[in-house]
């Protein structure tokens, strides 16, 4: 039985349709969830894609963490189940205070299109079994707000409890100890500035993006007992 | 209230333009009238100078759906798959405001597309520039980029290509040009306003009094020093916004609830009622009471000329007004019924049920004045095209060489596309820094390719052959990423139409842009002109920038520009002229000369080179055409993208050689086992090749001189970001 | 009541502030020295109603707290004027 993904779309989303065709391609069964709903679907995994969620007004993910599903997306984060927030995703995921820190303008202040190369940090995550600890992948970053921060004594905790998972290589907006995407203490809610659906074909570039969210299909999998 | 006599000139009209208005009234225009007729009258809406010479443009063939007059042109480029292809300038608004100038310029074209039921996928931003030495310049460069990246980014649409030029000529007239692709997912829609008694739906954001006159005012005439005091004039735009109104227009078109769509851009709420209802022979009622506002206090005329963003104008059968109205609300966009479609052929505005405007509409739309402008060839280009270019050889051949890589207009424009979301939609095979952009389409194995070109220093030593020049280097562009140059969209920026020169050059442009396109069988399907950009009477090299689209053949690959694999045999095909130095990079870089005739083109060898290119696409690794810098540049170029030196074997490359910018060649790389095949390609397409060297190595080895990959690296692709990280907002 | 209140939302101390240290560069070659410490902040103004003047300051810091700031990375300052 192929998992079932929601992907959240709130109004100014625009890499929902991207996500929806990597995961069918890896498949899986996406669908759509309306950010004014209250309630999500029968869904195995939750991603919240990347674009500019309500304008990115006041601060980016700031007016979207308030939208009626998050409530839901934190209920099933509750109960064990799977989120990844991809950049814009991300910065909504740390608005909404399911991850710690929060992404600020890149210290280059200018908006960065580009490939960049990540090493994973914690391989033993849902999120990154497909990879091994030290393996280098890459993935193109899209942001003019990449650049993460958390106060100094989190950042230890972070480390000594392994929930930072993927640091880019040659730190491209100034993350605090290059932080390119981090966990829970559950390990069940993701967040990367990265964009992994962009990385699902030889043809674009790499197939590295496929390790992130195959890891998550896997694990659903080693669940379910298949 | 009533009008006086000197009022229409304030509003940009002639005095001749208000006679024509009354007689065709047959009374004294209102208030509101007489700024409707300005708008819509203005040169960048109704092309009043133009139009006589666009009419002689090739605009028909096989595979052109819709041409010019709707929102954009529609090419079928596989068989039943459609797209929508166009380009528009906003130059004067960037001058003025660089920021929002350029970011309401990607606003405008993205709805042009939209207008046609087209989902837009891609955007190019040819650009031109002052010199970088200038302050002025680094901050327009700067508030340009930023703002179609803010844009565009925002409602995620790639920036896939583009082009940033920088000759002083356009120091304070920059070009803003935007091309934008899109792919028609379900109907196509046309802006046409039939059936009485179907109502007029406006959508999206409210009317404030962004851009009043913009057209008129801003479009339509030169720049002085008077030009800051017009920066009120110059529209805001909310990416948000637009992002809503594409998805909710495009779950109407696909709903099937919409009878007629037309965007808002230059003249506001005056253009779509006019157009629309004079296309179908119809009229409109229009009551201004429910347009949705910004501002309070909006005097009528205000709100038919207002050029607020993010808005369109739909119509609707009665029956599914409701489900309209449903739609957007889940969007979260404004939509309000203004109008109603009726029989005579009347535009009638009413405000507070009085009737502020009662019109033909056809007057408004499509009974502009027609100006058959003077023109003559002025003498100063003959004393240009008689000074022949510096041909003495540089003291170091290698020195020259460097100084033309990092030549601004040559130099990696990475700095400005890393900015650009390149790659949303997961469709872009090539995107920047390649010669064209390669875009498969959506759930699709169709691939497109599109390219713009625009080389206004050909068309200031000659513009009838600077233009076919311009066209012969997009369709070469086409074919060297493997691609079958189908069409174009262009914007054609020139000075003012109201000097003989700038009209002579124009119509001199387009008889080029129409013999070039004739000869390769690349009708034109719409597109912009841009006149008045001139400042204190110094007016832009005249630029035509041609946006080029191509499609895939099912089997055809794609192919890139950088070098490949150690061993690769590198062929150069086509003639190269020594003597064709006129107008290049070279003489301007190192002699400061733009003189003499620009390089000469045979569209016969063009063609033949289209056909090599197409033959020989199944064993050509890389392909790269030749243009700016010459063969140097085209080579280093390779190797830099390809990240692999070469070698070349021949000792016949003199510097008039490595830079002489003949057109009609390209510089091919094959396998070794290869070679046997491109030269019998090159045979049969009637093109000379000649292999000229192998690739491999750490080095460019010219032979005459050499340099590491890796020194040129740095120069090429620091030269840019040096300029403009020291820019001061 | 109807009170007016300016928030003005600046990085916290101790975050690096980009957009501030661009524009302390620039100052200096416009002819302005002697500038240190540049910060740039957003401002935000808002009519709230409420009873007294103490209820719409508190009001206000509840907004700040839930939306208006991040207080991961801002700080707030409230100033009210009837």
């Amino acid at each position: 039985m192929s998992a079932r993904v929601g992907i959240v779309v709130f109004p100014g989303s625009n890499c929902e349709q991207d996500c929806e065709k990597v995961f069918r391609d890896l498949g899986a069964e996406p669908m759509m969830v309306w950010h004014a709903e209250d309630a999500l679907p029968d869904v195995d995994i939750v991603v919240l894609p990347g674009g500019f969620a309500h304008g990115d007004y006041l601060r980016t993910g700031a007016l979207a963490r308030f939208s009626p599903i998050m409530s839901a997306v934190q209920k099933h984060s509750d109960a064990g189940g799977l989120t990844i927030g991809i950049c814009n995703g991300f910065q909504v995921l740390c608005e909404a205070g399911m991850l710690p820190g929060a992404l600020r303008k890149n210290a280059g202040l200018k908006f960065l299109c580009k490939w960049v190369d990540l090493t994973v940090d914690n391989a033993d995550t849902p999120f990154t079994s497909r990879a091994e600890p030290g393996r280098v992948i890459r993935i193109p970053i899209n942001h003019f707000e990449g650049n993460w921060y958390c106060e100094p004594a989190v950042l230890d905790d972070l480390k000594a409890n392994g929930q930072i998972v993927l640091r880019y290589a040659d730190n491209p907006n100034g993350s605090l100890d290059s932080v390119a995407g981090l966990a829970n203490e559950n390990f069940t809610v993701f967040g990367l500035m990265p964009h992994p659906e962009r990385a699902c074909e030889s043809i674009l570039g790499s197939e590295d993006g496929a390790l992130i969210l195959g890891s998550m299909l896997d694990h659903l999998t080693a669940k379910a007992g298949v | 209230m009533t009008t006086t006599a000197s009022l229409h000139r304030e509003l940009g009209l002639t005095d001749d333009e208000f006679e024509q208005i009354r007689d065709r009234l047959g009374r004294e225009p209102s208030y509101t009238e007489l700024a409707m007729f300005s708008v819509m009258w203005s040169e960048h809406c109704s092309y009043k100078s133009s139009r006589v010479h666009l009419k002689k443009l090739p605009t028909e063939g096989p595979n052109i759906l819709v041409g010019p007059g709707e929102g954009a042109g529609i090419i079928e480029v596989a068989p039943g798959v459609a797209v929508a292809w166009k380009a528009e300038s906003h130059n004067h608004p960037s001058f003025v405001e660089p920021f929002n100038g350029a970011a309401t310029g990607v606003g405008g074209i993205v709805r042009d597309i939209l207008s046609m039921g087209a989902r837009p996928i891609a955007l190019m931003d040819p650009l031109r520039f002052g010199s970088l030495d200038d302050a002025r310049t680094r901050y327009l460069v700067d508030g340009v980029v930023h703002g179609i990246s803010s844009y565009g980014n925002s409602i995620g649409v790639p920036t896939v290509g583009g082009e940033a030029v920088f000759e002083e000529c356009y120091a304070e007239n920059p070009l803003v040009n935007v091309a934008c692709l899109g792919v028609i997912e379900d109907k196509l829609m046309h802006g046409r306003a039939e059936g009485p008694g179907n109502i007029a739906i406006l959508i999206g954001s409210r009317t404030g009094r962004d851009g009043i006159g913009g057209a008129s005012v801003l479009a339509s005439a030169e720049f002085d020093e008077t030009s800051e005091e017009k920066r009120p004039s110059v529209q805001v735009g909310d990416p948000f916004s637009e992002k809503l109104l594409i998805e909710a227009c495009l779950e109407l078109i696909s709903s099937g609830l919409l009878v007629g769509l037309q965007d808002l851009g230059a003249g506001g709420i005056s253009c779509p009622t006019s157009e629309m209802t004079s296309k179908a022979g119809t009229g409109m009622r229009v009551d201004i009471d429910h347009v949705h506002r910004r501002e309070p206090g909006m005097e009528p005329f205000e709100v038919m000329i207002s050029e607020s963003q993010e808005r369109m104008l739909a119509v609707v059968e009665p029956a599914r007004r409701d489900e309209v109205l449903e739609v957007c609300a889940r969007w979260g966009i404004d939509a309000n019924v203004i109008g109603e479609v009726i029989s005579s052929d009347r535009l009638e505005i009413v405000s507070e049920g009085e009737v502020v405007a009662d019109v033909p509409a056809a007057a408004l739309a499509e009974e502009g004045p027609i100006y058959d402008r003077p023109l003559a060839r002025p003498g100063w280009i003959d004393e240009v095209q008689s000074k022949l270019p510096t041909t003495t050889p540089p003291a170091s051949l290698a020195d020259a060489f460097m100084r033309v890589l990092s030549s601004p207009n040559i130099a990696s424009k990475r700095w400005i596309w890393e900015q650009y979301d390149h790659m949303i939609f997961l469709g872009t095979l090539q995107g920047p820094g390649g010669d064209a952009a390669v875009i498969r389409l959506p759930d699709s194995d169709v691939r497109v390719a599109i390219t713009t070109d625009g080389p206004g220093r050909y068309c200031y030593l000659d513009p009838y052959e600077g233009a076919r020049l311009a066209v012969a280097e997009a369709a070469r562009n086409i074919a060297c990423v493997g691609a079958k140059p189908l069409a174009i969209t262009n914007c054609l920026n020139l000075g003012n139409p109201e000097k003989e020169d700038v009209m002579w050059q124009f119509s001199e442009v387009i008889r080029g842009m129409g013999d070039a396109c004739t000869a390769l069988a690349t009708p034109v399907t719409g597109g912009n002109v841009s006149f008045y950009n001139e400042t204190k009477g110094r007016a832009i090299y005249p630029t035509p920038v041609i946006g080029m689209l191509g499609a895939f053949a099912p089997e055809a690959e794609v192919r890139g520009l950088g070098f490949i694999g150690e061993g690769d045999v590198i062929v150069l095909v086509g003639e190269t002229d020594p003597s064709d130095l006129g107008g290049s990079e070279y003489s301007k870089v190192i002699h400061a000369e733009v003189v003499g005739t620009p390089p000469k083109l045979d569209l016969e060898a063009e063609k033949a080179l289209l056909a090599f290119l197409a033959g020989a696409n199944a064993t050509i690794r890389s392909a790269h055409d030749l243009s700016a810098g010459g063969l140097a540049v085209a080579l280093a170029e390779a190797a830099l993208a390809g990240g692999v030196g070469f070698a070349l074997e021949v000792d016949d490359l003199d510097h008039l050689a490595l830079f002489s910018e003949s057109p009609s060649r390209a510089v091919v790389t094959c396998a070794a086992a290869g070679e046997a095949a491109i030269f019998a390609a090159a045979e049969r397409a009637g093109v000379v090749a000649r292999r000229i060297g192998v690739v491999g190595g750490p080095n460019m080895r010219f032979g005459a001189f050499e340099t590491a990959l890796d020194e040129a690296r740095s120069t090429y692709e620091g030269a840019l970001s040096e300029s403009l990280s020291s820019s001061i907002k | 009541m109807a009170f007016t209140a300016s928030v003005n939302v600046m990085l916290k101390e101790g975050i690096a502030d980009p957009q501030g240290q661009t524009i302390e560069r620039a100052l200096p070659a416009l002819g302005f020295t002697g500038v240190e410490e540049v910060r740039v902040g957003k401002r935000i103004r808002l009519t709230v109603d409420a009873p007294s003047e103490e209820e719409a300051r508190a009001r206000v810091e509840q907004m700040c707290e839930r939306l208006l700031s991040n207080p991961v990375i801002e700080s707030y300052e409230v100033t009210l004027e009837r």
